[in-house]
Parts: C-alpha cells; sequence; structure tokens
C-alpha cells in the first residue's frame, strides 16, 4: 500500500492540468437578440434610428460623458456620471459649464481618453470644417444637443461647454452624445465607413464582427473601465428582423433567445409556451396632438376635455392583451413630473357627452374632423386597429373623426411642417397621431408647449401658445436645483392635462420576450436599456 | 443569324435608358422625405437643409439624374443615405443571396411544373389532371407571405426540421455548401417555387394538349414512333413557350419577393428593397431597382436569342 503522500503528490501534480482544462472549457455565454429594426444601427458613435437604437450600438460600445441610470427597473433613472466624473454650473456665468472627466480610461484600441477626444468628437457633429465632420453622425446628433454654442479644453481632464442660452436642461441632452476614438479615426484611414466595420469606443462591449442587415457580434469588454457595470454576457449577437412575426418564429424556434416587441396577438402563445414576457413603464405616449390653431374644431377646450373623456383606455390595453398602460396625461403617472392636474382623465361618457352638448355639437349638428395617421411604424403600436377604436368611441360623443393614412416617414413630413402648413391646415387636417418619446424634460414637456417652438423652430404641431406656460419653461431653464426644477415641471404637466392639450390614449411598455435561458433582464424605465445587465 | 441577335441587342440599348428614367424618377414619386433616412423626426430645418446639400438633393432633378447615369455606367451606384456604405455592394451582395434563392426556387418551380403539367396534358380528364390543375391554381393563388408563415409555423416551429429565418447560421458572408447551410434554403425556396411551379404547370398543359391534337402528332404515331418519340418532338414544340414563360417567371423570382424575402429574414434584393423603400434610401432604392430592371431586360434578350436556336422559324423575321 502507497502511503498518503504519494497519493496526494500523484494529485498535486495533475491539479494545474486540470485548472487550465477547466479555464479552456469555460463556455462562452452567447445571447442571441432579435431586433425589430430592418438593420444595424450606426456603429461609428451616433446611432441611426431613433432613441431604441441606443441601447444596440450605442451605449453598448460608447459613453457619454453624462449617462442615463439604465441598469434598474424598480424606478425611473437618472443622470450619473459617464466620461465626465463631475459637471457644474459657473456660478457667474451660466452659459458656462465644466466638465472634470474621468481619469485612466482607453479606448478599445488602446489610446486614452482625454479632453482632446471629447473636443475632437464635439467638432466630429458640430464643426463642419473639421476634417472628422460626418454628416450622418451630426444629422443624428445635433437635434438633441441643441443648446451648445461653443467648447473649449481647459486641461487634459477639463472640458467648458457654453450654451447659447441659460438652460440648465442642458445636462439632459449629454447622454444622447457618445464619444468616439480620434485614433481609430486616423488608423482607418480617416474614413467613416471602415469604422463603422472597426468602431471603437470606451463602452462594456466591442464589436466583434459586423454582416451588415444581418448580424451584430457585441462582445465583453474585459477592460471596461466601470466595474459595476461589467457585461454578464460574455457575446450578445444582434439580428434584424423586421417583421414581428419572424421574430416570435425565430423565437419559437430557439435561433434567438430573446426578442423586442412582440406583437400583442402572441402573447398568450409565448406564455403559455413557457417564455417570459418583460415589460416596464416606458417614456412614450400614444396621443392625438390637437391643432389649435383659429378654425380647428379642437380649440375649444370642451371639446379636446370631452374627446379625453370618451376614451377607454382598459379596453384599448386589452386590445393589446396588455402590452400598453393608460394614459391620463402626457407623463405616466409615476413620473416626477406628473404633478397633480385638475381635470381627471377618465372614462365618463356621460360627462363627456356634456361638455360637447355645452360646446354646440349633437347628433345632428355633429363634430367633423380630420386626423393624420400612419398605416404602422415604430412607437405607432397596433396603429390601425387603435385609431379605429378611437374613432369609434369619439363617435359615441358626436365626434366625427375622418383619417389621413400615410407612411410612417410621410407622417414624420406632416409632423415637423406643423398645423398651420398647407399640407396639413389646406387638407383640414387639425390633429395628428403619433407616438412621442417623453424621455426627459425636453422631449417629454417643454418641445410641445413652448410657443418658441412652433413649426418650424419645433415641434410645437399645434401652435399651442400660453404665456404662463413660456414663463415657466423660461424659469425651468434657470433653475439649477433639480427638485425645484422637478416642481415647475409638474406645473406645466400640470398645465397641458388642464388645457387638454392632447387626446391621450396608452404609454408603450417596451415589452420583450425571453426564452427560459434568459436568467436575467433588467428593463429599464427608459428606451435606453443596458444589455450589461443581461445574463444567460 | 447574327443580324437577328444585333437587331436583339440594339433593341435592348432605349430599354435600359428607359430603365434608368423610370428607376430614377419612380422614387421621386411617392411620398415622403428622403432625409428621415438620416435625419431624427424631429430634426429642424437647418439640419435638414445642410444634409440635403451635403447629399446633392439640393439640386434639380434632371442634373441628379445624369450625375447618377454617369455614375451608374461606370459601375457607382451611389451611397446609401441610411448607411453610408457603397450602394453597388450593397445590391451586389443581395444579388447574390437572391440569386442563390431564386436559383432553387426556379429549378424546383419550373421542374415540378413541367412534370405536373405535361401528365395534365397527356392525361386531360383523368384524376391526374384534376389534381395537377389543382395544384397549380393553389400555387398561382395563394398568398407567399401567409404561405411562408404557415410553412414556418409547421416546419420549423412544430416539427423543428428547418431554421425559421435567416441566411445561414453566421449570415450570408459566410455561406457554406453543406447541409447545415442548405437547411436554410428549404422553406422560402419552396414558398418561393409555387408561383411559377403554378404557372408553368397551366402553360405546360394547355401546350400538351393543343400538341396532341396537332396533325404531326397524329402522323407520327402513324408511323409507329414510340411514345417515348412522341413526346420529345412535343417536348422540342413546346420548349420556345415554355422558356418565355419560364424567363419572365425565372426574372421575377431574381427580382426577389419581398414578402417571402421579409418574412424569412433572406438577406437578398426583396428585403433590401423594403428596407430602402421604407428608409426612403433614395441612391439605394433608385440603385436596387436599376440592378433588378437590368436583369429582366438582360434575360429577356438572353430568351429572345435562345428561342430562335430552338425553333429556327423564329429567327427568319
Amino acid at each position: 500500500m502507497k502511503p498518503i503522500s504519494k497519493h496526494l503528490a500523484k494529485w498535486l501534480a495533475v491539479l494545474p492540468l486540470a485548472f487550465s482544462l477547466n479555464g479552456s472549457l469555460h463556455a462562452e455565454t452567447v445571447a442571441r437578440y432579435g431586433i425589430s429594426m430592418a438593420d444595424i444601427p450606426l456603429t461609428t458613435g451616433q446611432p441611426d434610428r431613433g432613441a431604441g437604437a441606443y441601447q444596440f450600438t450605442g451605449h453598448t460600445l460608447y459613453d457619454p460623458l453624462i449617462a442615463w441610470e439604465a441598469n434598474i427597473s424598480e424606478r425611473p433613472g437618472k443622470l450619473v456620471p459617464g466620461l465626465a466624473t463631475s459637471w457644474k454650473v459657473d456660478p457667474k456665468d451660466n452659459k458656462k459649464w465644466l466638465f472634470t472627466l474621468r481619469k485612466g480610461v482607453k479606448f478599445h484600441d488602446g489610446s486614452e481618453f482625454t479632453a482632446d477626444a471629447v473636443i475632437w468628437n464635439l467638432d466630429k457633429v458640430l464643426a463642419d470644417k473639421s476634417p472628422q465632420f460626418d454628416a450622418k453622425q451630426s444629422a443624428q446628433v445635433r437635434p438633441r444637443i441643441p443648446s451648445i454654442a461653443s467648447y473649449r479644453k481647459v486641461n487634459d481632464y477639463a472640458v467648458e461647454i457654453t450654451t447659447k442660452e441659460v438652460d440648465a436642461l442642458f445636462p439632459y441632452q449629454l447622454p444622447w452624445f457618445l464619444i468616439s476614438s480620434p485614433a481609430q479615426w486616423e488608423k482607418m484611414g480617416k474614413d467613416w465607413s471602415q469604422v463603422a466595420m472597426h468602431p471603437s469606443g470606451t463602452g462594456p462591449f466591442k464589436l466583434d464582427k459586423l454582416v451588415p442587415r444581418e448580424r451584430a457580434d457585441l462582445v465583453k469588454n474585459n477592460d471596461y473601465w466601470d466595474k459595476k457595470r461589467m457585461a454578464k454576457t460574455d457575446r450578445i449577437v444582434l439580428v434584424p428582423i423586421p417583421d414581428a412575426m419572424t421574430r416570435v418564429n425565430a423565437l419559437l424556434n430557439g435561433q434567438v433567445d430573446l426578442i423586442e416587441t412582440p406583437p400583442p396577438d402572441v402573447v398568450p402563445q409565448l406564455k403559455s409556451a413557457g417564455f417570459k414576457l418583460v415589460q416596464n413603464v416606458t417614456p412614450h405616449v400614444w396621443p392625438y396632438h390637437f391643432s389649435t390653431l383659429p378654425g380647428s374644431p379642437w380649440t375649444d377646450i370642451r371639446v379636446r376635455k370631452a374627446a379625453n373623456l370618451a376614451i377607454d383606455r382598459d379596453a384599448v390595453v386589452k386590445l393589446m392583451n396588455g402590452l400598453a398602460t393608460p394614459a391620463v396625461g402626457q407623463m405616466d403617472v409615476t413620473s416626477p413630473w406628473f404633478g397633480k392636474p385638475a381635470f381627471k382623465i377618465r372614462y365618463d361618457l356621460a360627462a363627456a357627452r356634456a361638455l360637447m352638448a355645452q360646446a354646440g355639437y349633437s347628433k345632428e349638428h355633429p363634430l367633423v374632423a380630420k386626423v393624420i395617421i400612419a398605416q404602422g411604424g415604430t412607437g405607432q403600436m397596433l396603429s390601425l386597429p387603435m385609431n379605429e377604436f378611437i374613432q369609434q368611441s369619439l363617435a359615441e360623443i358626436n365626434i366625427q373623426v375622418s383619417f389621413e393614412v400615410v407612411e410612417l416617414e410621410n407622417l414624420y413630413l406632416h409632423w415637423r411642417s406643423g398645423a398651420a402648413a398647407d399640407m396639413n391646415a389646406g387638407k383640414g387636417i387639425t390633429a395628428i397621431n403619433l407616438g412621442y418619446v417623453t424621455a426627459d424634460p425636453f422631449y417629454g414637456i417643454t418641445r410641445f408647449v413652448d410657443s418658441r417652438y412652433v413649426a418650424p423652430n419645433g415641434v410645437n404641431w399645434g401652435s399651442y401658445n400660453n404665456p404662463k406656460v413660456d414663463a415657466l419653461v423660461d424659469k425651468i431653464r434657470t433653475t439649477f436645483n433639480t427638485k425645484t426644477q422637478d416642481g415647475l415641471l409638474s406645473k406645466v404637466h400640470e398645465i397641458m392635462v388642464d388645457d387638454a392639450l392632447m387626446l391621450w390614449v396608452v404609454h408603450d411598455v417596451n415589452p420583450h420576450a425571453l426564452s427560459p435561458k434568459v436568467k436575467e433582464f433588467v428593463q429599464a424605465q427608459h428606451w435606453f436599456q443596458d444589455l450589461t445587465t443581461l445574463r444567460m | 443569324m447574327l443580324t437577328y441577335i444585333f437587331k436583339r441587342v440594339l433593341y435592348a440599348i432605349p430599354i435600359a435608358l428607359s430603365v434608368t428614367v423610370v428607376s430614377f424618377i419612380l422614387v421621386y414619386l411617392a411620398p415622403g422625405d428622403p432625409l428621415n433616412a438620416i435625419a431624427p423626426a424631429d430634426a429642424p430645418a437647418e439640419v435638414i437643409q445642410a444634409l440635403k446639400s451635403a447629399y446633392g438633393l439640393d439640386r434639380p432633378v434632371p442634373v441628379q439624374y445624369g450625375l447618377w447615369l454617369l455614375r451608374a455606367v461606370q459601375g457607382d451606384l451611389g451611397t446609401s443615405i441610411a448607411s453610408g456604405r457603397a450602394v453597388a455592394g450593397e445590391v451586389m451582395s443581395a444579388v447574390g443571396n437572391t440569386l442563390l434563392l431564386a436559383g432553387f426556387a426556379a429549378f424546383a418551380g419550373v421542374l415540378a411544373g413541367c412534370v405536373l403539367g405535361a401528365l395534365a396534358g397527356y392525361h386531360r380528364g383523368t384524376w391526374i389532371d384534376r389534381v395537377a390543375t389543382a395544384v397549380s391554381v393553389i400555387g398561382v393563388s395563394i398568398p407567399h407571405y401567409w404561405l411562408g408563415l404557415v410553412l414556418t409555423i409547421v416546419f420549423s416551429i412544430w416539427l423543428g426540421w428547418f431554421p425559421a429565418m435567416g441566411a445561414g447560421p453566421d449570415g450570408s458572408g459566410a455561406w457554406l455548401w453543406d447541409v447545415a447551410h442548405l437547411r436554410y434554403l428549404v422553406l422560402p425556396a419552396l414558398t418561393l417555387s409555387v408561383i411559377p411551379m403554378g404557372i408553368i404547370t397551366r402553360t405546360v398543359r394547355a401546350l400538351v394538349a393543343d400538341m396532341l391534337e396537332q396533325e404531326f402528332v397524329v402522323a407520327l404515331r402513324a408511323r409507329g414512333l414510340s411514345g417515348r418519340a412522341v413526346f420529345r418532338h412535343i417536348a422540342k414544340n413546346t420548349a420556345p413557350t415554355v422558356l418565355a414563360v419560364a424567363g419572365l417567371q425565372i426574372g421575377y423570382l431574381m427580382g426577389g419577393s419581398i414578402l417571402v424575402e421579409t418574412v424569412f429574414a433572406w438577406p437578398g434584393t426583396g428585403y433590401l428593397l423594403n428596407t430602402a423603400i421604407f428608409q426612403r434610401d433614395i441612391p439605394l432604392l433608385q440603385g436596387t431597382l436599376l440592378v433588378l430592371c437590368m436583369f429582366f431586360v438582360v434575360l429577356n434578350l438572353v430568351v429572345d436569342i435562345l428561342q430562335p436556336l430552338i425553333d429556327p422559324r423564329m429567327g427568319r423575321g
């Protein structure tokens, strides 16, 4: 019989081999994500295809100076430090903002992140004479950072940005502005189409492979600077599948592990097959935006209120198989900017009919209005069935709505042009149905009510003009205390609701369907989602 | 014969030029703004104007056409507004994928159509004829989109035999001629093949039935020729018409099917067109339309040249 020590020695000898085998056998965790877009969004730094695209090739590959907290689901996120560790407004000149930058951050190509990179990236999208200027990236982000007037490097780790006017909401613009590597652009022959195939940011993922319109492989960046936001999956494969049924089929067949926006019709089937439906409060609203121009039937507040009281929102949610929540204002009731509107939006046909009668409308003399709608598309939910539902509901209170149905791209044109434009007013169109992103104070509230944003200056589509609201918006812009700012925003929202500026119907819930293989996915209350939370 | 070919090639030139005009102008007739492809929906007017200028969309349409045509004849179809990638590269990669799919669908559709049509023609009035006719009517009547979904549900989700979408485990760029990749072709090719199958079945049936009544067939039989020899004569006489019909059908298939390619997320020309249309990506739309229309022009030219080779009487006119 051999002594125990000899046995032990033998086992100790093979231990290193066992450990090395274990290491090499560590299987890569892969999540295949069926996304609703027809192509992979731009990978050069500023994603195209709207807010929803930032979760795919925006905040995965890149970081902003100020980030949005997207790894929590229980409450709305807030602004958090990104590549800037802190930011403050100059007390002497409130137009100047000083950003202190994070040290020790490296781009995926190994180059260092400094103030020069920030200035280079601002030039990339704002200075059309700079060699790195990219019209496409500029078009994506320029409308999102409208306040920037100028910028300068203070030192290697500090930059100063000056806004056109005093704008306390300016920090909310910065999660849209992402920083790409100047060194990589040089390395790729100063060619953005090459950078698109080999991008370099500072984000938690690197791009491993890109097949246009077919797939993009994001791999975990093991050297990511934010150790609390390390990716929980080694590889995420983004697969563009624009057709909703094809996405569902790919999920059921096991070709992908999760999909976004499953169609409401298949929700029961997915649930019964063991798939998990994840949804959350989402900054989105599906409204009819009224024209308040002279001649529009919606100028009478009683009519606007009556329309809001005529809709059974629970029935609309049922129509969506639960993939929506009732909207009783522009913002969700959980929003810090919802406030306490005096006008309580609810389903009350009797009250709606009474208001219509007061306004002089009856079965014999109905109100006739034309609404422009899209046949479908991103953010429009189940456009046609939902619009037909609204049409029937409004008919109950003697509002005869007819539709001008166009493609979504065409609807945007009508939207940008404003209610007064000939393409709208000239055709008798007095309301527009377009899903709105309501992610921040500007996007959710001020751009729709500020009289200075009437088209073509902005998207105050209906030419709403309320001096009291304009004064409040001015005050918000000069209020740097977040709590006071929230209070003022609530006041504006209360006025919006009390004035029944729109007919609010439902909020989207940004549904995702997950296969049982997906162990964790934190869905933030935002269009920005954090794919580092995805665990297989 | 050479004069005939020369004439056909000459006729193709004005057709090709007309095609370029139509491809270019057509996209401007659709409502919407091409800059929606790149600018967010709420982009201010100055951003839109700067983009129009950057992409040359502020020039008069005839000038844009002239510049586009000049570049197109040199093989440069411009740059996609939406992706920033070269249109020629995008279209060629999509054409490759569609050719693969269309090739299989055409082979299956034409073969099945010829077999079913010949059987039905030879056995007019019997149950074989009725079955073949029913299959062909279903083939031409059934909506592609619906059939694709049904086939996916049955063979992909219930039975798990074939993938539900895509063009290979790692995308079309890494295509290999093995079972793992060919599995991706089966359902979309089958879906796409039913219309040509139906049309060719009906054409062949009618032709064969008609030929069997012809005096030369009676004469052939009277001379004691075997059934196989008679069939050869019938096949040769029906071939020019079948070829013309098959050519058109293959042309349609080469054009890609927006619906089938979208249902199966097959990255071909139909899928590309779908993307380009919804994004108002004018250069991509124009480039894709041009290439697809040229397919038709060239395919018709090939058919025109092949027909007199099979039937010399056609070359004499």
